[in-house]
C-alpha cells in the first residue's frame, strides 16, 4: 500500500470541529486558494446530525495530479475541538501532524500517544478581537504550508466579507496564521505546485452538479420537504430560482412534494422533487399515479442509511430496491446512478430527457458521500444537456391517452390551453382520452402500451464505465458513488486480470452490461449495503449476480486504502 | 336544466337523488355565468363520489389520488396561470385523507376554487364515518357510534388564514352557483363547503335536516369581519349558509414564484433553460 501515499505530490488536511464553529470558512478558503494557485483538490465531509457541539471533519486531498475519492490517511489534522471520533483517531499515525490548542486538545491527543503542534489559536484569534478568527488563522497557515504569499486568500476574503473593517481583521488573522504557517516549514511548501498553464476548471460537488444538471434540462418547478441529505439540491434551486426561473416550494410533506410535481408536469412544467430513503417512501403512491397517467417527473432520492431515521447524515446505497420497487402496479421507469460529480450533472439531464422522452419517472439515486464531495472539474457545458421537448398543440380530437402508432411507445404530449384539444388525466385504469373504464380490453391494452416502453429504454440506457485490460478473468461492478474509490483503489494495485465495470444506469440495464453480465469471468460487486442489493437486482434480470462481494454499511464510504486492503485479498485468493 | 359548454353527455355512476347532481349543475351554470372558455378550465379531484365530477364536465379533467387535489391543483395553477382551476372533492377527500393539505393549501394561497361536498360519510367506501360526522352516528364501521368530534373547516380554514371561505347547500342550486360564480372571481384560495345528503348512507342528514337545519346569511351583508366570521362558523342548528369570510385578496402563491415575479405570465411549458445563467452560475 506504499505507492498510495507519495508524500512529494499530494497531502491529505483532516479539518475536526463541532458544529456551529465556522470552520466552513476556513474549508472553503483552503479549498478555494489552493485550487487558485493550481493544486488539484478534492474535498468530502461528514457530519453529525446536529446543529451544534458533537465532531464533525472535512477531508481536503491537495495533489499535484487529480484527486477525486475519500482516503483514510490524514497528514495534516486540524483538530480544534475535543472528542475526536474513531474514523479520525484510528488514522492517526506517527506521520500524522496534529494542530490546535494544547489547552483544549493535549490531554485527548496524549491518551493516544501522540504529541501535538499549539497554534496557541484561541488566545491569537482574541488578541485579534474574537475567537471567531481561529478559523481565518487555520486557512492561513495552510496558505504558510504551501508557502503562498500572505495575500493569497485576500480577494476572496473581501468577496466573503462586505464589511471593510471584518474584512481587513480577517486578513490580518490570515497573515498571522500565514507566518506560523510558513517559519513551521522552514518556507519550503509540502507540496510542489504543479505546472499547468491553461486549466480552466470550476470546483463542483454532487449537490451543485444536479442542481446544474436538472436547470440545465429546463427544469422549471422543484419541491421538497426538508430531509437530509436531499435537500442541498433544492437549496441551490432555492438561492438560485430567480436566475435558474425556477418555480420552488417547500412543501408540508413528501406526498405534497411529488403530488405537486406531477400537476406541474400535466400543465407542461419540467419538475422534479428532492429527498430522502423515508421521504421518498411517502412519495410512492405518487410515483404510481405518474405511472398510470404517464406523467413525466424526476426524483432526486440521496440516499442515507436506514431503516427509519438510520444515520441522517451519514451516507449508504441500500434504497435501490425501494426505488426500482416505488409504486403499487406495474409500470416502467429509469434509474440513473450518478458516479461522480461530472456524472450527476450529465445524469440529472439525461433524467429529465428519458422521463419527457417517454413519459416515464427517473428516479436519481445519490447519496451523502457523493453530494457532499467536490473537486475541480472541466466546466460542464449546460448546452451539452438535451434540450427540452416541447408539449404538441393538441387539436380537436385530442386523446391524451391515444394508443401510439405502430413502432412508437407514446401518445403525443399535450397540456391544457396549449390547442383545441381536453387534456385530461385520470389515476383509474382510463380511456385513450383519460375517463374510467373497466373495460378488460382496454385494461390490457393500456397496461402493454405503457410496459411497452421499457423495450426503449432498455435500448436508450446508459452503458457501464469500463476501465481496464481488453481481456479480463475478473469484473469487479459498483453503481453511484463508490466508482471513484474503487477506481483508484484499481489503479493502486495495477490490476492486470480485473477490469471496472461502473453503473450509471441501474435500471433498465443496458445491453453492453448485460453481454458484461453473462461472459464467463468472475465477478465481484462491490457495493455500499449490506446484502448486495444490486447484485441481487441484476441477478432477478439477467440470472447471474455476484461471485463473491465488498460490502460497508456503517454509515461512511469506501475509503482508497480499505478497497484496496479487500480487493488485494480477494484477488490474491484466487490467482 | 339549462344546456351549458360544460355539459358532458355520458353516463354518471351517483345513486340517482345524490346531492351530486345539485352541485354538479350549480358548478356548470357557475362556469357558464362567468363565459369561461372550457379549454381553460381544469377540474381537478381526488378519489371518493364527489371527486368523479370532472369526469361529468366537458373541461380539462383531472382524477388524482385520494385526498390530493390540492397539491395536484397548485402545481398546475403556478405551471400556467391563465388556467382556471377547482379542486373538487368530499369531506374524506378533503378533510380526511387530504387534511394536511387542506391547511397549508390555504397557507399557500394557490389562486384555486376548492369545492367540498360535505355530506359527513364516505360514500364510495359505503358509509363509514368521515372527519364531518357527528358524534353518535351509527356507521359500518362505527357501529356503537362515532366518537371523534367532527372537524370544523370553516373555523379551519380562517385560522390558516383563507380570505374566501363560504358554506353553500346543494338543497339551493342558485344560491350555492352565485357562491362559486363569486369564489371563482376571488384571487386567491377559496373555500366552498357545500352541504349534500348522501341519499344511501347518511340517514341523519337528509334533504330534510338540510332545510330544517340550515339559514342562509343576507347576500348583502359585509362579510369582512374575521371574528364574526369565525363566530358564524361555530352556529350549529341552524347551521350557517352563505360567503362567512371574504377579505381583500392577498398575494398568491403564484405571484411569490421566481418565473412570474417580473410580470411574465408565459406558461412554464414554453419556456426555455436558462443557459446564459446557468453559465454564470458555472464562472
Amino acid at each position: 500500500m506504499d505507492n498510495i501515499h507519495s508524500p512529494e505530490s499530494e497531502v491529505t488536511i483532516s479539518f475536526c470541529a463541532a458544529a456551529g464553529l465556522g470552520l466552513q470558512t476556513a474549508e472553503d478558503l483552503t479549498r478555494q486558494m489552493l485550487s487558485k494557485a493550481g493544486y488539484y483538490v478534492f474535498s468530502t465531509r461528514e457530519y453529525m446530525s446536529r446543529v451544534r457541539g458533537g465532531n464533525n471533519s472535512t477531508q481536503i486531498r491537495v495533489s499535484t495530479k487529480p484527486v477525486r475519492a475519500y482516503v483514510d490517511r490524514i497528514d495534516w489534522l486540524f483538530a480544534l475541538s475535543p472528542e475526536l471520533h474513531p474514523n479520525i483517531t484510528e488514522n492517526i499515525t506517527e506521520d500524522t501532524k496534529i494542530l490546535g490548542d494544547a489547552s483544549a486538545m493535549e490531554e485527548e491527543i496524549s491518551s493516544l500517544g501522540r504529541k501535538m503542534i499549539d497554534l496557541d489559536l484561541a488566545k491569537r484569534a482574541s488578541d485579534l478581537g474574537s475567537p471567531k478568527f481561529s478559523s481565518m488563522i487555520v486557512a492561513g497557515f495552510i496558505a504558510g504550508i504551501f508557502t503562498l504569499g500572505e495575500d493569497s486568500a485576500d480577494q476572496l476574503i473581501e468577496k466573503r466579507f462586505k464589511d471593510e473593517d471584518l474584512s481587513g481583521k480577517n486578513k490580518m488573522a490570515f497573515r498571522v496564521g500565514h507566518q506560523l504557517g510558513k517559519e513551521y516549514v522552514g518556507g519550503k511548501p509540502v507540496v510542489q505546485i504543479p505546472v499547468q498553464p491553461g486549466r480552466e476548471e470550476i470546483f463542483l460537488d454532487g449537490n451543485s452538479a444536479v442542481a446544474l444538471g436538472a436547470a440545465s434540462a429546463g427544469c422549471n418547478y422543484i419541491t421538497a420537504y426538508p430531509m437530509s441529505p436531499g435537500t442541498g439540491v433544492f437549496s441551490y434551486f432555492a438561492k438560485n430560482a430567480k436566475l435558474l426561473g425556477s418555480v420552488v416550494e417547500q412543501v408540508e410533506d413528501e406526498i405534497s412534494a411529488i403530488n405537486m410535481v406531477v400537476g406541474a408536469a400535466y400543465a407542461g412544467a419540467r419538475s422534479m422533487t428532492t429527498t430522502s430513503g423515508g421521504g421518498f417512501v411517502l412519495m410512492c403512491e405518487g410515483i404510481s399515479l405518474a405511472g398510470i397517467t404517464e406523467t413525466p417527473v424526476v426524483v432526486h432520492l440521496a440516499q442515507r442509511p436506514g431503516p427509519a431515521t438510520g444515520l441522517a447524515t451519514r451516507t449508504e446505497q441500500a434504497d435501490l430496491e425501494l426505488a426500482l420497487h416505488a409504486g403499487h402496479g406495474e409500470f416502467p421507469k429509469a434509474l440513473y446512478a450518478p458516479v461522480n460529480v461530472e456524472s450527476a450533472f450529465r445524469l440529472a439531464g439525461r433524467a429529465f430527457h428519458t422521463a419527457h422522452k417517454y413519459q416515464v419517472q427517473s428516479i436519481i439515486l445519490t447519496d451523502q458521500y457523493l453530494l457532499d464531495s467536490g473537486y475541480d472539474i472541466e466546466k460542464p457545458d449546460p448546452s451539452s444537456v438535451p434540450a427540452p421537448i416541447h408539449p404538441i398543440r393538441t387539436e380537436k380530437d385530442y386523446k391524451r391517452y391515444a394508443f401510439p402508432k405502430k413502432d412508437e411507445y407514446v401518445s403525443p404530449f399535450g397540456v391544457p390551453g396549449y390547442g383545441e384539444g381536453f387534456v385530461s388525466f385520470d389515476s383509474h385504469e382510463h380511456t385513450e382520452d383519460a375517463h374510467i373504464t373497466e373495460d378488460r380490453s382496454i385494461r390490457k391494452a393500456m397496461v402493454q402500451k405503457r410496459l411497452k416502453k421499457l423495450e426503449a429504454l432498455t435500448a436508450e440506457a446508459v452503458p457501464p464505465i469500463v476501465l481496464g485490460p481488453e481481456k479480463y478473468d475478473t469484473a469487479v461492478i459498483c453503481w453511484g458513488s463508490v466508482f471513484e474509490p474503487l477506481k483508484e483503489a484499481m489503479e493502486i494495485l495495477g490490476c492486470k486480470n480485473a477490469v471496472l465495470i461502473a453503473c450509471e444506469q441501474v435500471y433498465p440495464l443496458s445491453e453492453e452490461f448485460r453481454r458484461i453480465i453473462s461472459s464467463h469471468c468472475r465477478k465481484i460487486f462491490v457495493e455500499g449495503n449490506a446484502t448486495g442489493q444490486f447484485s441481487r437486482v441484476v441477478r432477478s434480470l439477467t440470472g447471474t449476480g455476484a461471485d463473491e462481494m465488498i460490502l460497508k454499511y456503517n454509515g461512511f464510504q469506501f475509503s482508497v486504502e480499505e478497497l484496496v486492503g479487500e480487493l488485494d485479498e480477494l484477488l490474491r485468493a484466487r490467482s | 336544466m339549462i344546456k351549458t359548454a360544460f355539459d358532458y353527455t355520458g353516463e354518471i355512476s351517483w345513486c340517482p337523488g345524490c346531492g351530486d347532481y345539485k352541485i354538479l349543475e350549480s358548478l356548470k351554470m357557475a362556469l357558464s355565468e362567468l363565459e369561461l372558455d372550457p379549454k381553460e378550465v381544469v377540474v381537478a379531484s381526488g378519489i371518493g363520489q364527489a371527486a368523479k365530477m370532472p369526469h361529468y364536465l366537458k373541461c380539462h379533467c383531472v382524477n388524482g389520488l385520494h385526498g390530493r387535489s390540492l397539491p395536484l391543483a397548485a402545481g398546475i395553477k403556478a405551471s400556467n396561470r391563465s388556467l382556471t382551476v377547482i379542486a373538487v372533492g368530499g369531506d374524506g377527500d378533503m378533510y380526511g385523507e387530504g387534511g394536511n393539505h387542506f391547511m397549508h393549501a390555504i397557507r399557500r394561497n394557490p389562486d384555486i376554487t376548492n369545492i367540498v361536498c360535505n355530506n359527513m360519510i364516505y360514500g364510495l367506501t359505503k358509509g363509514q364515518g368521515s372527519p364531518t360526522t357527528a358524534i353518535g352516528m351509527k356507521t359500518s364501521t362505527q357501529p356503537f357510534g362515532v366518537t371523534s368530534k367532527p372537524l370544523n373547516p370553516l373555523l379551519l380554514a380562517l385560522s390558516c388564514g383563507a380570505t374566501f371561505v363560504a358554506r353553500a347547500s346543494a338543497a339551493d342550486a342558485e344560491k350555492t352557483k352565485d357562491i362559486i360564480v363569486k369564489a371563482i372571481k376571488h384571487k386567491g384560495y377559496a373555500l366552498v363547503d357545500i352541504f349534500q345528503p348522501c341519499v344511501s348512507f347518511n340517514k341523519v342528514n337528509t334533504w330534510q335536516w338540510l332545510s330544517k337545519s340550515t339559514k342562509w346569511l343576507d347576500e348583502e351583508r359585509d362579510a369582512s369581519d374575521k371574528l364574526e366570521a369565525m363566530r358564524l362558523s361555530m352556529e350549529t342548528d341552524p347551521y350557517t349558509l352563505g360567503i362567512i369570510y371574504r377579505s381583500a385578496p392577498e398575494k398568491t402563491f403564484e405571484e411569490n414564484q421566481a418565473p412570474y415575479e417580473t410580470g411574465d405570465d408565459t406558461p412554464l411549458y414554453a419556456r426555455t433553460p436558462a443557459l446564459e445563467n446557468i453559465r454564470k452560475l458555472l464562472s
